[in-house]
């Protein structure tokens, strides 16, 4: 274990680093955000247009179906309540309080020195939220977490530290966004996620930002024996630039980790997603599935797999929609193989909406709009299932919106 | 019901029908007949509208209404309906929910007409993908019962099929072009008109035609007893084409 004082001295060295992709953001430009914020007693409280900015990431205020909520406004926690007593659910200096052991999971997964939003969230002591399901436990309802900028201009910083034990089973909800009136500030956001043997964990993030938002995540998996992880991101709305790269280490043989990415760009926005799998254990799956569109801005998706362990198996699938001119699609797929057994493929195509499927829908009687609206639905449905009716929704008028503005 | 006069069609800048005339009257079957690459299923996809058929000149005119520059889905709307050679993946469009659309506020029951097509387990599944010849043709025939037509091209909708879904399909176009549809009229023959490509000819043991045409190499060549011009095709191929064009100069 590193000793607090060699792991700041790493992330003061690293404040000023680059990452190795995206805008390169100057910190210094932003203030940080508030770490003390006004307390929410019950999310039905908040008012009306509160409530709506957490329905449109997922977050639903009436909190029945769900095992526990928790929202961090800035840098601090402004809401934290549990239902299930089964699991964990606090914020992670809490947590780091209360259990001892814990600090090994910190800063384990990522490194501080990754790069200056890594570096910036240590010397932050970045607080975010931590969830266990203990040995055993199968939660029946998703935990939900929002993360939300309340004030413009801010950086906030995020630290989350996500636990699934020997054959614990969690679906975990996740909304980022930005209160309405905030256009400019960085978000950034560690996850440190453990999924141990057997257990099982189905992890959903909906970004919601505004159009001079940047968001850097930073995000690893370390899967044992057996374990399986599956990731859903999806992001429709415009923001200034994401770049994030999660990274999926199968440690135990038979892990499996699953990627989603649906992501639209609108104008203006400039998207970075990745996802990575280190295929550490013989045996192990992965399927990495992108589908993303631009109506006018940049997506460069990438995928990488690395394989070293025999018997693995991965795919890896991105599929981008360019519907207007002035977008730009770029698939980066990298496959390495270091082992001759495995069996890694992969998959790319960028371009327009054939005609030839518009016209065949037009034939049926349906108007330019509608059939394009269909496809695009079509297009980004990889079976991402739970999602609350009311985000459906928007997601639902989000693509019908897409499909007239691409005529 | 259609009437198409002298119409020249270009794919690319290379000229593939020429001067085509030929009409299909109310409640009637009309077929076409033709060698491959005669320009048949281009002559369906132009009536239909699609891109990349550029008309150089002549006209399509659709219950009296001059249809030659309206877009896909006015054409539908009038009461066109097509049933194309090869239709394109719909990748994560499930036929349900496309049927849904297409059937849109009109009384159509759905479970009946995929139960009779046998198309019950496709309902979940994408549009097209990994469909086999015959599973192919029972969507679209199931999607243009959702539609109702009043008008059904269709091209070659036995090919690419077994036996035993030929007659499902032969059958079911029958009843499609017998049942009525917006543009029925009752003291014609059948409730919905068809112009049907056929290049075996196997359809006609389910559908009755009444007249024939056939087109070689983008000219139509005659028009006749649709059966006659069967047993010659059957008997002498298309070689046919050129003392048929003959005989009626
Ligand atoms: N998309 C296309 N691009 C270029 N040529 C085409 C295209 N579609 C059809 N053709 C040409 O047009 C002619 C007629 O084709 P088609 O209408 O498919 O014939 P048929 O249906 O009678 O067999 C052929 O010579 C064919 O090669
Ligand atoms: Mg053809």
């Amino acid at each position: 274990m590193q000793t607090g004082n060699s792991l700041k001295e790493k992330a003061e060295k690293a404040i000023e680093k680059s990452a190795m992709y995206g805008e390169d953001f100057d910190l210094n430009e932003f203030e940080v955000a508030a770490k003390e914020v006004p307390q929410t007693e019950d999310l039905e409280d908040l008012d009306d247009e509160f409530k709506q900015t957490l329905l449109n990431v997922g977050v639903l205020t009436d909190d029945k179906e769900r095992s526990g909520s928790f929202l961090m406004l800035d840098n601090a926690v402004s809401h934290s309540s549990l239902k299930d007593p089964n699991i964990e659910l606090m914020s992670l200096h809490e947590a780091l309080e209360k259990h001892d052991w814990l600090k090994d999971y910190s800063w384990n997964l990522v490194a501080v020195d990754a790069d200056k939003y890594t570096a910036k969230s240590y010397l932050e002591n970045a607080n975010g939220y931590f969830i266990r399901a203990p040995a055993g436990q199968k939660s029946s309802m998703p935990v939900q977490t929002c993360l939300m900028m309340g004030h413009k201009d801010v950086t906030q910083t995020v630290h989350n530290i996500l636990i699934v034990e020997e054959d614990a089973k969690l679906d975990v909800i996740t909304g980022c966004t930005t209160k309405k009136g905030v256009e400019r500030a960085m978000h950034l956001g560690i996850s440190e996620i453990y999924v141990k043997k057997g257990g099982v964990l189905n992890f959903t993030m909906i970004h919601n930002w505004a159009g001079d938002v940047g968001v850097r995540p930073r995000t690893v998996i370390h899967l044992e024996e057996g374990a399986s992880f599956v990731n859903n991101y999806i992001l429709l709305k415009p923001v200034r630039s994401i770049q994030s790269y999660p990274t999926a280490i199968l440690d135990g043989e038979g892990a499996f980790a699953r990627f989603h990415t649906i992501a639209v760009a609108h104008p203006g926005s400039e998207l970075d997603l990745g996802s990575r799998v280190l295929f550490n254990a013989p045996n192990t799956k992965a399927e990495l599935i992108s589908r993303t569109i631009t109506t006018g801005g940049k997506v460069i998706a990438r995928g990488e797999m690395v394989a070293n362990k025999p018997h693995c198996k991965g795919h890896l699938e991105c599929h981008g929609l360019v519907l207007k001119d002035g977008g730009t699609q770029l698939a980066i797929p990298v496959l390495e193989a270091n082992v001759a057994d495995v069996e890694l493929t992969h998959e790319a195509a960028v371009g327009r909406i054939a005609r030839e499927q518009v016209e065949y829908l037009m034939a049926r009687g349906l108007s330019e709009e509608d059939a394009v609206g269909m496809i695009v639905r079509g297009f980004l449905d990889v079976g991402i299932t739970g999602l609350p009716e009311e985000l459906a929704k928007d997601i639902d008028d989000t693509i019908a919106q897409i499909g007239k503005d691409a005529i | 019901m259609l009437e198409i006069k002298d119409l020249t069609v270009e794919i690319g800048g290379r000229k593939i029908l020429n001067k085509v005339n030929l009409k299909v009257e109310q409640g009637s079957t009309t077929v076409l007949f033709g060698p491959n690459g005669a320009g048949k299923s281009a002559l369906l996809m132009t009536l239909m509208g699609f891109s990349g058929y550029d008309i150089v000149s002549g006209q399509i005119l659709f219950k009296g209404e001059d249809i030659t520059h309206l877009s896909v889905n006015e054409r539908a709307e009038r009461g066109l309906g097509i049933m194309t050679q090869r239709p394109p993946n719909l990748t994560g469009v499930k036929l349900k929910d496309l049927v849904k659309v297409i059937s849109n506020d009109h009384s159509f029951d759905t479970d009946a007409a995929s139960k009779k097509l046998d198309m019950e387990r496709f309902m979940d599944r994408d549009v097209n993908v990994g469909f086999s010849g015959g599973e192919i043709k029972r969507s679209e025939l199931l999607q243009l019962s959702a539609q109702n037509p009043c008008l059904y091209l269709l091209d070659e909708p036995e090919s690419g099929v077994d036996l035993v879904s030929i007659e499902e399909i032969g059958t079911t176009i029958d009843e499609l072009l017998s049942s009525r549809s917006k543009c029925s009229v009752d003291h014609y023959k059948r409730g919905n008109s068809a112009l049907i490509i056929t290049h075996t000819g196997q359809v006609l043991d389910y559908v009755e035609p009444d007249v024939g045409y056939i087109l070689c190499n983008g000219v139509v060549m005659c028009r006749g007893n649709p059966r006659e011009m069967l047993k010659e095709i059957k008997a002498h191929g298309y070689q046919e084409c050129i003392k048929c064009k003959q005989a009626i100069l």
